[in-house]
């Protein structure tokens, strides 16, 4: 349901912790508050590493069990240790070459126009994590904060 | 398109993917006045989509595009605070 001022709200979950992962929710984040949107971000269980200083500028991408791996790699090989290693760093690569936004660029433009950035406080007991261990800016809720913030978005996605 | 008489801002995201080029284009038509004019040159070839509906969804109103060797030129009119 639209909020009644019109202005439009997108609420995302985001609900995985690898460097492919980690771009959509940001990416939809801050295109939205480009065009004068309402944003948040619900991040949970592994989703919450993308908010984490210690893990956000050290996603990966996995090698693992993933079928649209530029050199298709079988499951065996992808399994190889040094492998996630490689894949992450030619994700990298291409991210620097092609001038994509890095994630704490995007992260940047989310904060400056006032996106809901919201930890999972479930998450953070259940992983022992620290608000302190988390970047600037993040608000710690629960599942029912998020719905409440979703139950007046126009879009709502669980990534 | 007729290109407008005036341009009073040059916004050059040549080179930039998606989402940077709306993003900048939020920050720069801040910095214009009601009535002027936002050029944003772009290589991006979402561009037009994008900018179509960020204009729609903005409530500025996008006068016209036009390509040229890859590089893009959108005029956008500033008609909302």
């Amino acid at each position: 349901m639209s909020k009644a001022n019109g202005v439009k709200r997108v609420a995302l979950i985001a609900s995985k912790g690898t460097l492919d992962m980690a771009y959509p929710p940001l990416i939809l984040a801050s295109t939205a508050i480009s065009m004068d949107w309402e944003a948040g971000i619900f991040f949970t269980f592994y989703g919450l590493d993308i908010i984490k200083k210690a893990k956000l500028e050290h996603l990966k991408v996995p090698s693992l069990a993933n079928p649209a791996m530029p050199v298709p790699v079988p499951n065996i090989i992808g399994a190889l240790p040094g492998m996630t290693a490689m894949a992450t760093m030619m994700m990298k690569s291409w991210i620097k070459k092609a001038h994509v936004a890095t994630l704490p660029d995007l992260l940047d433009v989310c904060r400056e126009g006032g996106a809901r950035l919201i930890g999972c406080q479930m998450t953070m007991d259940l992983m022992g994590v620290k608000k302190e261990e988390l970047v600037d800016g993040i608000e710690v809720g629960g599942a029912a904060t998020f719905l409440e913030y979703a139950s007046e978005a126009d879009v709502s996605l669980f990534i | 398109m007729d290109e407008p008489s005036q341009t009073d801002k040059v916004l050059d995201a040549k080179g930039l993917l998606c989402p940077i080029p709306v993003i900048k284009a939020r920050k720069a038509i801040r910095e214009i006045a009601l009535g002027q004019v936002l050029r944003v040159e772009a290589t991006d070839k979402g561009a037009v989509k994008d900018f179509e509906a960020w204009a729609r969804q903005t409530g500025n109103e996008l006068i016209g595009w036009t390509e040229n060797g890859g590089v893009y030129l959108f005029y956008i009119r500033k008609a909302k605070e």
